[in-house]
């Protein structure tokens, strides 16, 4: 049983993009598609969620996940609150449940939830007041399904309809959650192929359940790549004798331009931020003109206020975003 | 104490191969005589077990009581009871209690509560090592003559080699058996699941089945080289239960346990994060399941038990990783061992054996037999009642049972604990 959508295909949390129909996946496309137009004007808020009151909590450090959340709330006028849980405070103390019951009194309508433990967006969701939604901006290892949104919304709109795309992903794919909500957002909106590309010690057993090619060797896997999305990675992989060093990671698999050269001759760099350079990628490459990094932040505005317009509002299209209301 | 006559009941000993008709004699606590009465033998009590099984008390080789420590989940009293309720006679309790069992004066303390709850017999497995820490031997000789039956790491694997080496000889100088659980401690890490595919879509840390082969070569290594017996406790491989199968064969002195629910379920109930399925060792893959199911049936893993692990309803009540490991088990076992036979799995006096005398002999225990002279515990079994588990169904103060929902076959109607009734219809 899905937690985030109910029966009638409504989208009530939005947790992970595994499972979700691809209407529904072009759908929060189409409506991000709509609101990136407002987001060019000079008076960059639409009336939508005035009076509404969404609840960042976030019991991770984040600049730039929380704070296009918070932009994109504010822009469709909802009351925005950030909470920052320092991991020290949530000892077994208060309980998360406890927490949650809390802050529900404080008449909320949303919470956009960052969490180390995989799961814990969809245990919250499990426990919310009917009427509250629930945004997961990242539970552990699980999903963080608006990066992966917006990321294919940034393919969608610099190389067009996904299904002839081969798109590598690379990188540390056993600890990231944006990897395994890339994959299904991709497969979901019918992307031709899906490969990831990583060193064994940071790939996930049986990975290529998920529908993916996996590549050990970064050379073959680039080979015809329309997209190349890159994952970060995390510094303390050498502690756990899963890398010997970063050197080597970026001689293996690190991305050069002269790897790039591999890859379809348009094809794009990606990557989720913030970017190690060196590690993951050639400075040349981060700021290269195949690089879309800086737009994939801009366009996660806009896909987090579609997003949170489609769970809070159940709007379906551009016509009724209030889009009409907005000054030109 | 009272005499009693058990009378048209369907006895089942396994340790004697016994399953038939038969009427059963008790006095002074102790099974008198099976079929005809002794001379001059007057009932004070005769119990109709027509339509019945009459089995041995069942004998739960892995419980935790949560006492000492960690009464908001348990204690020795409910927990005892509720064992009773469900036909168990003699709970083996872990010694990962707060304070650890490592002591004589711990061992005392739960006798003593044990005692109160006249219920099933509660036997305390003494730490292997002091403090469960691993690296100083317990005071084992003393455990023993406190009441121990059993040494072991209490699913706190001692990781330094040299130190499970001298603690295996040293509690074989005093013939005390040895219980090991077969856990890697590096390999198992923070996994809380299988290593799979549904560790790899929940994002979940996952543990491979090497973190139990790992522990198991090891342990299979050093028994071999020492000659002193082990007990593998709660296999959950494949592999794991091939290679004690093998090392059986190959004549060494290593029996094994499974806890029940392995048998039953895998990897995909954790999906949706489900964390009444969070168990250690992890739920694993149908082909485990499998196997491990064929080693019950061949005699490979000659005891089931419940690895009873009773919690609050916080416990679970919170994203996976963060759960507490465990299901509640006492009131379950009966039935799903029964449910095993309906299934075709094992005959009724196998699987009888598997709760029963199995567990006994892996332990050294004087209990799991109807033998005359034995220490009369005794369950009789109503093999037709149909129940479904809930939360309100349990006994146990442990909620978190991984079977609710489910409709099971077969119930404790009455049991005796040294010639005493501690449950039945009329209790």
């Amino acid at each position: 049983m899905s937690v985030q959508l109910e029966p009638n295909g409504r989208l009530r949390h939005l947790l992970t993009t595994e499972g979700l129909p691809r209407e529904m996946l072009t759908r929060i496309l189409d409506t991000a598609e709509s609101f990136s137009g407002v987001l060019g004007k000079s008076v960059k808020k639409v009336p939508l969620l005035r009076g509404r009151t969404i609840i960042n909590l976030f019991f991770e450090p984040s600049t730039r996940t929380r704070t296009t959340f918070e932009l994109a709330a504010q822009r469709l006028s909802a009351d925005v609150l950030n909470i920052d849980v320092a991991t020290s405070s949530t000892s077994k103390g208060e309980s998360l449940l406890d927490m949650l019951r809390n802050l529900e009194a404080m008449q909320c309508d949303a919470f956009v939830v960052r969490h180390a433990d995989s799961g814990a967006a969809e245990f919250i969701a499990r426990h919310v007041r009917p009427g509250v939604a629930v945004i997961n901006a990242g539970d552990g290892r699980h999903a963080h399904p608006t990066q992966a949104l917006l990321d294919a919304f940034t393919i969608r709109r610099e190389k067009g309809p996904l299904e002839p795309l081969t798109i590598a992903i690379v990188g540390d794919i056993l600890h990231s959650r944006v990897a395994r909500s890339q994959i299904h957002a991709l497969l979901g909106l019918g992307a031709g192929q899906v490969r990831v590309i990583a060193p064994r010690t940071l790939l996930p057993r049986d990975i290529q359940r998920l529908g993916v090619r996996v590549y050990e060797d970064m050379d073959a896997g680039l080979e015809g790549a329309d997209v190349v999305m890159m994952l970060r990675l995390q510094r303390e992989r050498m502690r756990g004798a899963l890398l010997p060093s970063e050197s080597e990671f970026f001689a293996r698999f690190g991305l050069t331009e002269k790897r790039l050269e591999r890859t379809h001759p348009d094809s794009i760099v990606m990557h989720p931020g913030p970017v190690n350079r060196g590690v993951e990628l050639d400075p040349r490459v981060a700021d290269g003109p195949r690089s879309v990094i800086l737009r994939q932040v801009t366009n996660g505005i806009a896909v987090r206020m579609a997003v949170m317009s489609i769970v809070l509002g159940g709007y379906s299209d551009a016509t009724e975003t209030g889009l009409e209301e907005s000054p030109s | 104490m009272s005499r009693i006559h058990i009378r048209g009941g369907h006895l089942i000993d396994p340790a004697h191969r016994r399953n038939g008709p038969g009427d059963v004699f008790v006095a002074e606590g102790r099974i008198l005589a099976l079929d005809t009465p002794p001379a001059e033998f007057t009932p004070d009590e005769t119990i109709d077990a027509s339509g019945q099984i009459v089995a041995p008390g069942l004998v739960d080789a892995a419980v935790r009581l949560r006492e000492p420590g960690a009464t908001r989940k348990g204690g020795i009293v409910p927990e005892a009871r509720a064992a009773a309720a469900a036909g168990i006679t003699t709970l083996l309790q872990q010694p990962d209690t707060t304070p650890i069992i490592d002591t004589p004066s711990v061992v005392e303390l739960i006798h003593s509560r044990a005692a109160a709850a006249d219920a099933a017999r509660v036997r305390p497995i003494g730490a292997l090592t002091h403090g469960l820490g691993g690296e100083y031997l317990a005071e084992m000789a003393a455990l023993r003559d406190a009441g121990c039956p059993a040494v072991g790491d209490g699913g706190r694997p001692v990781a330094n080699s040299l130190v499970l080496r001298r603690a295996l000889d040293y509690a074989a100088t005093f013939s005390l058996p040895v219980v090991i659980t077969p856990e890697d401690v590096a390999l198992a890490e923070s996994g809380r699941v299988h290593e799979g595919e549904v560790a790899t879509r929940l994002g979940l840390p996952g543990q491979p089945a090497a973190t139990e082969t790992t522990a198991l070569a090891r342990l299979l290594a050093l028994v071999e080289e020492l000659g002193t017996p082990a007990h593998i406790a709660r296999l959950s491989t494949a592999r794991g239960a091939e290679m004690v199968a093998q090392a059986q064969d190959r004549g060494l002195p290593i029996t094994a346990d499974v806890a029940i629910h392995q048998l039953f379920f895998t990897e995909h109930d954790c999906a949706a994060y489900n964390t009444a399925a969070h168990v250690r060792p992890p739920l694993r893959t149908q082909a485990d399941r499998d196997a491990l199911r064929q080693a019950v049936a061949e005699g490979v893993i000659g005891t089931i038990c419940s690895d009873h692990q009773p919690h609050d309803p916080d416990a679970k009540a919170c994203p996976f990783a963060d759960s507490e490991p465990g299901l509640s088990g006492v009131d379950t076992l009966l039935p799903l061992v029964l449910r095993l036979v309906d299934e075709g799995l094992l005959e009724l006096g196998e699987a009888i054996h598997r709760v029963t005398h199995g567990p006994a002999q892996a332990f050294g225990l004087a209990a799991g037999t109807l033998t005359p002279g034995a220490t009369a515990d005794i369950t009789i079994i109503d093999p037709r009642t149909v129940w479904r588990v809930t939360p309100e169904s349990l006994r146990s103060r442990g909620r978190n049972s991984l079977f609710i929902g489910w409709e099971l076959t077969g119930s404790a109607n009455t049991t005796l604990v040294g010639g005493r009734t501690v449950h039945s219809p009329a209790l």
